[in-house]
C-alpha cells in the first residue's frame, strides 16, 4: 500500500488504481499537449516572439477581446444579479422554467448561438432592424456584436454564482435593518451587497475569463475585420490557416498565460469569499464580530 | 424566532410601493432573459422552418450533413464513456482518500474549463501536426491525427475532460465513505461495494455529468474547428457543418442542423431539471 507520509490510511480499496489512472489520463490528455505548446513557443527567439505578440493586429485583438469581455461581464454582473435576486427572493409564475433556462448558454453549442445571434441582430434581422430604427445602432458585424455574444455566454456564470449566496444571505439582518429604519437602498448597500459581493466578483471573473477565450458564438456576429472586429482566438485560427505555426504558438502561449492568471484570480476571490463566508454552524459569533464595527460607524 | 418564516414573501402584506418595485425587478429579469435567450432560440427554429416542414426535412437529405451527424455521434460515443470512466476514477480517488497534492489535482482537472477552445485545438496541432513534436514521427509511419478523426476525438476529450469529475467530486465528498467502509468491513469486494453501495448513491449526479459531457461533446465548435481541416463528408462534425452551410448562405439547411443541436440542448436542460427535482425530493 502507499506510504503513510503521502496519504492517510483507509480501509477502502482502489486508491492506487484510481489515482494512477487519473494522473496518467490527466498527464497524457491535458498536461502533455499544453507542454507541447509551451515547448513550441520556447523554440522562438525573443524578437520573433515579441514581433508576433506586439504586432498591431494582435494588440487590436487584445483590446477587443479584453474590452468586450469586460463590458459583457459588467453587464452580466448587473442583470445577472437582478435575475438571481428575482429567482431567489420572489415567487412568480414560470419561475422554475426561467431558472432552468439560465443554463441554456451552457448547453447550447456555441456555433448555434453564434448564427442565431447573427440572424437576430443582423441589419435585416428583427432586433437589428429595431435597434437601427430606434437608436441608429448597428450590433452585428461591429464590436457591439462581440459584446452581445459574450453577454449570452457569460450570463449563467454570474447567476449560478450569486444564487446560492443570496439563499444563504441572512434575511433577519435585512429585516432588522428595515425595522431600525434603514431605507431599501441602505439595506442593499450595507447588508445585501457585502454578503453577495464575493460571489458576484467570482461570477464576474468567470464570465470575463470565458469571454476572453470564446470563439464559436463570436465569429458569426463579429464580422471579423482585421484591426476592428477580430478577436484573439480568431487571429490564432487565421495564423494556423496560413501555416504560421510559430505565430499561432506565440499567441496561444499568451492566451494560456492569461487563462492561468484568471484561474489564479478566481482562486484568490474564492478563498477570500471562504474567509468571510458566514457558515450556518458559527453564525452567531461571526455575525456579531462583523456587525460591531458597522454599528459603531453608524453611531459615530 | 417563533414559527417558521415563510419561504417567499408573497403571502405577507406588502406595501404597494414595494410591490411595484418587485414587479419591476422581475420584469427587468424576464425581459433581459427573453431578449438574450429566447430570441436566438426562436430565431433558430423560425429560420429552420421558414419554408415549411418539407424543406426542413430535405435539408437532411445531403450526404455531407448525414456524414457530419454520423461523425458527431461517433465522437460522442468514444468521448463520453472515456470521460465518464475518468470522472468516476478521479472522484473515487479524490473523495474517498486523503493524500498530498489533492487540491492541486483538483485544480488541474478543472484546467480545460479555463482554457479557450481554440487553445484546446492548438495544443494538439503543436503535438501531432506536421510541424509538431511528434509530427515527423507520425508522418514517417503514415498516421494522420490532425485534420482527421483522431484529432477531433482528442480535442473533444480535452474540452469535455472535467464535466463528470466536476459533478461527482463534491457529491461524493459530501456523502462521505461510511457506507462503503461498512460494506468492506462486512466482507464485500471492491467491485461489489462500488456497484451496490456507491453507484446508487451517485446515480443522479452521474447522469447529470454524463448528459452535460455529451452536450458539450456533440456541440464543441472551436477546438474541433482547429484540428478538423474541414474536409467535407470526412472531418466535419455537426457544428462545423452548420458553419459551412451558413457561410454558403444555405440558411434553411444551416438552421435545420442547428435546430437539432438546439433540441439536444433543450433535452439536456429538461433532464438536468428532472435530476434536480429528484435530488431535492430526496434531501428535502
Amino acid at each position: 500500500m502507499a506510504a503513510s507520509w503521502f496519504r492517510q490510511p483507509s480501509i477502502l480499496p482502489g486508491f492506487g488504481l484510481t489515482l494512477g489512472f487519473t494522473t496518467f489520463f490527466l498527464s497524457a490528455l491535458v498536461l502533455l499537449p499544453l507542454a507541447a505548446l509551451v515547448f513550441k513557443t520556447t523554440s522562438l527567439t525573443w524578437s520573433e516572439f515579441l514581433d508576433v505578440v506586439l504586432d498591431e493586429r494582435a494588440l487590436a485583438s487584445y483590446r477587443l477581446s479584453f474590452g468586450a469581455a469586460f463590458i459583457a461581464a459588467a453587464v452580466n454582473a448587473f442583470f445577472g444579479f437582478i435575475v438571481a435576486w428575482s429567482l431567489v427572493r420572489y415567487e412568480f409564475p414560470g419561475r422554475r422554467l426561467v431558472d432552468a433556462l439560465i443554463d441554456l448558454p451552457f448547453a447550447l453549442p456555441t456555433a448555434v448561438s453564434g448564427i442565431a445571434l447573427a440572424t437576430v441582430f443582423s441589419p435585416t434581422g428583427w432586433l437589428g432592424v429595431k435597434l437601427q430604427e430606434l437608436f441608429g445602432i448597428q450590433v452585428a458585424y461591429t464590436w457591439l456584436g462581440v459584446v452581445v455574444a459574450l453577454i449570452l455566454i457569460g450570463l449563467p456564470f454570474v447567476v449560478r454564482s450569486v444564487q446560492p449566496a443570496l439563499v444563504e444571505a441572512q434575511r433577519d439582518l435585512e429585516e432588522a435593518a428595515e425595522t431600525l429604519g434603514a431605507s431599501p437602498f441602505t439595506v442593499f448597500r450595507r447588508i445585501i451587497l457585502p454578503a453577495v459581493l464575493p460571489a458576484l466578483v467570482t461570477g464576474f471573473t468567470m464570465a470575463f475569463a470565458r469571454g476572453v477565450g470564446e470563439y464559436g458564438s463570436v465569429v458569426f456576429i463579429s464580422g471579423n475585420l482585421p484591426l476592428k472586429t477580430e478577436i484573439t482566438p480568431l487571429l490564432i485560427v487565421i495564423k494556423l490557416e496560413q501555416f504560421d505555426y510559430n505565430g499561432a504558438a506565440a499567441l496561444g502561449f499568451m492566451m494560456l498565460l492569461v487563462s492561468f492568471l484568471m484561474l489564479f484570480a478566481i482562486n484568490l476571490v474564492q478563498s477570500w469569499s471562504r474567509r468571510r463566508h458566514v457558515g450556518p454552524a458559527d453564525t452567531g459569533r461571526r455575525v456579531e464580530r462583523r456587525a460591531r464595527p458597522r454599528t459603531q460607524k453608524v453611531g459615530a | 424566532m417563533a414559527g417558521a418564516a415563510p419561504r417567499f414573501e408573497t403571502r405577507k402584506h406588502v406595501p404597494p410601493g414595494v410591490r411595484a418595485g418587485r414587479i419591476a425587478l422581475i420584469s427587468v429579469a424576464i425581459g433581459f432573459l427573453a431578449l438574450l435567450l429566447l430570441a436566438p432560440l426562436g430565431a433558430v427554429l423560425g429560420q429552420a422552418f421558414a419554408q415549411g416542414w418539407r424543406v426542413f426535412l430535405e435539408s437532411f437529405d445531403n450526404p455531407d450533413t448525414l456524414a457530419a451527424i454520423r461523425l458527431t455521434l461517433l465522437t460522442a460515443a468514444i468521448v463520453v464513456p472515456v470521460n465518464t470512466l475518468f470522472g468516476i476514477a478521479a472522484a473515487w480517488a479524490i473523495a474517498k482518500f486523503e493524500f498530498k497534492g489533492k487540491s492541486l489535482l483538483i485544480t488541474l482537472i478543472d484546467l480545460p474549463f479555463a482554457i479557450s477552445p481554440v487553445i484546446a485545438g492548438l495544443v494538439f496541432v503543436m503535438l501531432f501536426g506536421a510541424h509538431g513534436w511528434w509530427g515527423q514521427w507520425l508522418q514517417d509511419r503514415d498516421i494522420q491525427v490532425i485534420f482527421a478523426v483522431p484529432g477531433i476525438v482528442l480535442a473533444t476529450l480535452f474540452v469535455t475532460f472535467p464535466y463528470v469529475a466536476r459533478e461527482l467530486i463534491p457529491l461524493m465528498q459530501q456523502q462521505g465513505s461510511e457506507e462503503e467502509e461498512a460494506a468492506i468491513t462486512l466482507g464485500a469486494g471492491a467491485w461489489t461495494t462500488f456497484l451496490r453501495v456507491t453507484l446508487p448513491k451517485i446515480r443522479w449526479g452521474l447522469i447529470y455529468g454524463v448528459i452535460l459531457c455529451n452536450a458539450r461533446a456533440m456541440g464543441e465548435f472551436g477546438a474541433v474547428s482547429v484540428v478538423s481541416g474541414h474536409i467535407r463528408g470526412l472531418t466535419t462534425t455537426m457544428p462545423l457543418q452548420v458553419e459551412i452551410l451558413y457561410n454558403e448562405y444555405l440558411f434553411v439547411a444551416a438552421f435545420a442542423v442547428a435546430s437539432v443541436l438546439a433540441l439536444l440542448a433543450i433535452v439536456t436542460l429538461v433532464i438536468k431539471t428532472l435530476v434536480e427535482w429528484r435530488a431535492d425530493r430526496r434531501t428535502g
